[in-house]
């Protein structure tokens, strides 16, 4: 019949083979590989994140501190733009042409087909101008997104601000935010993230290939509903919260109030401030940029952050330690000359004023630096004058108690712990039992190696307002609607002071105020026991400081005020003090007896100046007090070896506290 | 009366259902990939399913028209439905619409048009059967094996200025017809060679190559040196192979256009661009594999409904039963294609006389070329070709020109035991 008969089965096998070979890869794409379903999908599915209102923050009394407000962001679909009129455009949006070009492009870049964000945060204004000529230009659409605003434009420090997501915040956070997404930086927005922040919804969106929407995936089976984000009720009184702002401007330093009966923080000033609006909106990074580099450092959180020695406020704790160990009585008296006899120095009182026979109330109120010295050399010699290391570190422990050289953990991050030199530091400093009491006497009186932040300067003052405990100084009273508050914040620390050792300490306290150093801060009708302190600093004018309670039966308030190189404590911390307390207690401030008022200190103006002209004891004290900050040693160091940087840094550290960095 | 039941009693019914059923899937599919809300009823003759619907009908008609001719006709009558094919083709390249970027329709009016390089496919298999069933005509002999050629490579040449690569390469498959018909199987070996050496010496380094030559040559040497003469030819063969290999690289630049050479990069991975030239491939790749082993069901293939592959309802027509019926749907598909394939072969085999004989194989050679490249091409094995599936890609050209190879061949056989014409 035919030669080639048997060629069909080449034939058909050629055939078998090639379709058993689509057949096999068929297999692998379609049952194997997992991949193209997962693309398929990406292909299809928009995930639309909803996104939770960011919880408001409210003052003690209900006002609103924080809240949100809707601007918009211009999106742009680059695919779906057609031919419009870009100059009138541009000045819609107020920009310019460059600009124009420069966000198309990375909108192109990003995806023609997916929308991207084309111009942030336009407020609610320049969006209705823009609104109506929308239709004009395709492929751009508005997407309204809520931002923080602040009625009263302060408490910027407390409250912190919000910013774009890091991309090591991304990584930390398993999936939860991505790239654009905000979250608290600083303050309470950082603090209280997860309760603010609310849950997020997400819509899955089909989308046709020139991503235009379908409905919903699978009928929203797989969607989930955002849910807004908690209120958070602060213990901050925006009354004297807003007066203590304007009392503190053009001034460096900050006040710090607590409720004494349950450790809630009343205010919170850091100054010199700024309107945390200008965190917000699309001059955020310039207004960002400005407040950074400002020299007088506004973002630095003072009453967490800032190291103040004590000063003479620190006296009413000295006393209560010397008291609770039995070394002095209410009663023991000292002779002040006019200056003290400390091993072989002769230490002047301050101002070189004789104060004659003292006893301890006399000895607060007068602020009798002779007196805390006696006071001091008997407890350092409590286990031998030639035994200094074990009573200094039983007297630290002591001192310890009240909060003193250790975190308070406040509800807040970066909080600093304030420096209590320990026995092993002295024995490093001077060698090992080569310091007496009167090595470390300025410890005494508050000053030498010691530094507090305000929030423990306050926290000392609520202490002893309590006779002998304190809560958790905290800033936040409730989340949500219902009030919840923290266990921990109900537990009273007690200091290790008995109750009975307070009386003859408040009563300097008073005494104080009533005829004392602070006499000119008397509020009429309501009892204030304070402390003034005039602390010495490395550089230029003394601190101003003030801390009290008030009034002195069931305490409603404990305050600390420090102003940066104000000069006494009297002068400037105590009349701010006594306002704020009188504010706080009357919600108005009456004349007083000695003619102060309020305007006088808003208007003052204590700015240090920025040029040090000349530097008292320059690095050396720089050196010393930045011991534990290596970073910042370091930093001194190579700026020693530069002329220019080094004056630089000398400049700015003159005026500021030394910044201890969160280890 | 009885005389046509006997033809329609002759006729091969599996084939008939195979081809009915390839044409109902392709419908639902097309139906699938066009679907809108809007005409959402399977006959509604404004959307391409409604159309396609008419097309099966009028294919049926075509069928049944063909089944009724005297197969003696078809025979005789092959020199003037090659000659009508070569005028019409020639008349599309002066008249014809250009769409996407081929000069291959000639427009009927009513928004029909006609593809004149459809219906070369088997009026090039009518006479190139005929001329080698006629007597004295053997393809061993030179003269003959040209005018063969010349047969082939006629419509080849037309439909290549149009230009239409796909069905320009259809034309190819006809080796196999050559083939059964004592061409010497070193044609199949020295094609097969080719297209390795190419797509070697595009992927791979050259020294490999030349390496990989010396080694085969040599293990071929030993195996056959028992065999003279036939170490020279080896020779010479090594000898030509490397020079191609050496002229791949500048053929390649030169001679094949940029948008060739592109989608051949993409197919051997030489370079991926999946949102540009890569679109295509990589979405239909997309489709059928998210299809997995049992599909997404009908109307639900995400990529298809949203239009994710471009030519759906056509070239890329098997996107969507990947997607919508899976691996299941696939091995349906493919499954039917080879037992068609086969059943034409046995067909083919059983005819007495020569002429049908060749004509099935040319029928098998055409379906198993565009089966093979299409689906291929769905799946990235394959340098993107325009060529339709077969039965299954939308467009009534297409359908009605299948049909007519197919049941020309049906009528062929029904007759084999009748008289042998020509």
């Amino acid at each position: 019949m035919n030669n080639f008969f048997e060629r069909r089965y080449v034939i058909a096998g050629i055939f078998i083979t090639i379709i058993l070979i689509l057949l096999g890869r068929l297999y692998y794409i379609q049952v194997v590989d997992g991949r193209y379903l997962l693309y398929a999908n990406n292909n299809v599915i928009r995930k639309v994140i909803q996104y939770p209102a960011r919880g408001p923050i409210l003052d003690r009394n209900g006002e609103i501190m924080v809240q949100n407000e809707p601007v918009y962001d211009i999106m742009v679909i680059p695919k779906q733009v057609k031919p419009f009129d870009t100059v009138e455009f541009c000045k819609l949006l107020g920009i310019d042409k460059e600009g124009f070009d420069k966000r198309f492009a990375k909108a192109k870049r990003y995806s023609p087909y997916r929308a991207s964000v084309f111009e942030k945060q336009l407020s609610a204004q320049l969006y209705a101008s823009f609104q109506e000529r929308l239709s004009e230009f395709q492929g751009f659409y508005p997407q309204q997104r809520p931002i923080r605003t602040y009625p009263d434009s302060s408490a910027a420090q407390f409250l912190g601000y919000i910013g774009e997501v890091s991309d090591r915040a991304i990584e930390r956070s398993n999936g939860y935010y991505s790239p654009g997404d905000y979250i608290g930086i600083t303050g309470v927005e950082k603090a209280y993230e997860k309760e603010l922040r609310g849950q997020r919804g997400v819509k899955n969106f089909m989308v046709n290939s020139r991503n235009v929407r379908q409905g919903l995936y699978a009928d929203g089976e797989y969607d989930t509903v955002a849910v807004a984000g908690e209120r958070l009720v602060s213990s901050l009184d925006m009354r004297i919260q807003k007066l203590g702002e304007k009392l503190m401007q053009n001034k460096v330093g900050s006040i710090v109030a607590i409720e004494p009966s349950t450790g809630e923080i009343l205010c919170f000033v850091s100054s010199p401030t700024y309107d945390p609006n200008m965190l917000v909106g699309r001059e955020r990074s310039a207004n960002y940029n400005r407040l950074y580099k400002d020299p007088y450092k506004p973002f630095f959180i003072r009453p967490l952050q800032a190291y103040y020695p004590p000063g003479s406020s620190f006296k009413p704790l000295s006393a209560l330690v010397a008291l609770q160990e039995g070394v002095i009585t209410p009663q023991t008296t000292y002779y002040c000359p006019g200056y003290y006899v400390s091993g072989n120095r002769r230490i002047a009182c301050f101002h070189g004023e004789q104060h004659g026979l003292v006893d301890l109330s006399k000895a607060v109120a007068e602020s009798c630096n002779g007196y805390f010295f006696m006071v001091f050399d008997k407890l350092m010699n409590a286990h031998g004058a030639k035994n200094t290391a074990p009573s200094f570190t039983d007297w630290r422990q002591k001192v310890q108690q009240f909060g003193l050289g250790e975190r308070l953990d406040i509800d807040m991050p970066a909080e600093a712990s304030g420096n209590l030199p320990t026995a092993k530091y002295y024995d490093k400093k001077y060698h090992k039992g080569g310091w007496r009491s009167s090595t470390i006497i300025s410890v005494a009186i508050g000053q030498g190696e010691l530094d507090a932040t305000p929030l423990q300067l306050a926290n000392i003052e609520a202490t002893i307002a309590n006779r002998g405990f304190y809560y958790k100084p905290h800033l936040i009273k409730a989340i949500g609607e219902k009030k919840i508050i923290k266990d921990e914040y109900k537990v009273r620390n007690y200091v290790g002071v008995d109750s009975q050792y307070f009386k003859p300490v408040i009563d300097g306290m008073q005494s104080v105020v009533d005829y004392g150093t602070a006499s000119g801060s008397k509020i009429p009708g309501i009892i204030m026991c304070g402390k003034t302190g005039t602390a010495q600093t490395a550089h230029g004018e003394d601190n101003s400081v003030f801390v009290a309670f008030a009034p002195r039966d069931h305490p409603k308030i404990a305050i600390a005020v420090v102003v940066e190189h104000a000069g006494q404590g009297a002068r400037w911390a105590a009349p701010i003090a006594s306002f704020m307390i009188e504010k706080y207690l009357r919600d108005s401030i009456t004349k007083r007896p000695s003619g102060i008022f309020p305007q006088y200190y808003m208007d003052a103006n204590l700015l240090p100046p920025l040029k040090v002209k000349t530097p008292a004891k320059p690095a050396a004290v720089i050196l010393k007090k930045a011991d534990a900050d290596s970073v910042k040693r370091s930093n001194l160091k190579s700026a020693s070896t530069h002329p220019d940087k080094k004056k630089r840094v000398e400049k700015l550290t003159a005026m500021l506290p030394i910044i201890k960095e969160d280890e | 009366m009885n005389n046509q039941r006997s033809f329609f009693s002759n006729v091969d019914w599996i084939t008939v259902l195979i081809y009915l059923s390839l044409c109902i899937i392709g419908w639902f599919n097309i139906h699938a990939a066009v679907f809108d809300e809007d005409h959402a009823s399977i006959v509604d003759l404004s959307t391409e399913y409604g159309k396609q619907f008419m097309f099966i009908i009028i294919s049926l008609m075509v069928a049944t028209v063909i089944l009724l001719l005297e197969s003696r006709f078809l025979s005789a009558l092959a020199p003037a439905f090659y000659g009508v094919t070569i005028l019409l083709l020639i008349v599309v390249l002066v008249v014809g619409r250009n769409v996407g970027g081929n000069q291959a329709w000639i427009s009927l009016g009513g928004g029909f048009r006609l593809q004149p390089s459809e219906f070369a496919k088997f009026a090039t298999c009518l006479l190139l059967a005929r001329y080698l069933s006629s007597t004295n005509v053997k393809i061993t002999d030179l003269k003959s094996f040209l005018v063969a050629g010349a047969i082939i490579l006629l419509p080849m040449m037309l439909i290549k200025l149009q230009p239409d690569d796909g069905s320009t390469l259809v034309f190819c498959s006809l080796i196999f017809v050559l083939y059964r018909e004592g061409l010497s199987p070193y044609f199949l070996i020295i094609i097969g060679l080719l297209i390795t050496l190419f797509i070697s010496a595009l992927v791979f380094n050259i020294t490999y190559i030349i390496l990989a030559m010396v080694a085969v040559t040599a293990i071929l040497l030993l195996l056959t040196r028992r065999k003279r003469g036939f170490a020279l030819k080896l020779v010479i063969a090594f000898a030509v192979s490397v020079g191609f290999v050496f002229a791949v690289k500048p053929l390649y630049t030169h001679a094949l256009k940029p948008h060739q050479r592109v989608r051949i990069d993409e197919m051997l991975g030489l370079r991926s661009d999946p949102r540009g030239a890569g679109y295509n491939v990589n979405q239909s790749k997309i489709a059928i594999g998210s299809g997995q082993m049992w599909g997404k069901g009908y109307l639900q293939g995400t990529q298809t409904k949203y239009s994710f592959v471009p030519a759906q309802s056509t070239d890329f027509i098997f996107c969507t039963i990947g997607e919508e019926w899976g691996f299941a749907g696939s091995v349906v598909v493919l499954g039917l294609f080879l037992f068609l394939l086969l059943r034409i072969i046995r067909i083919a085999e059983r005819q007495r006389a020569p002429f049908s004989r060749i004509y099935a194989y040319g029928v098998a050679s055409i379906l198993f070329f565009h089966v093979a490249i299409n689906i291929a091409m769905t799946i990235g094995l394959m340098p993107v070709i325009g060529i339709p599936l077969p039965f299954i890609s939308y467009g009534g050209s297409s359908l009605i020109s299948f049909t007519t190879l197919l049941f020309i061949l049906l009528k062929l056989d029904s007759n084999r035991m009748g008289v042998i014409y020509a």
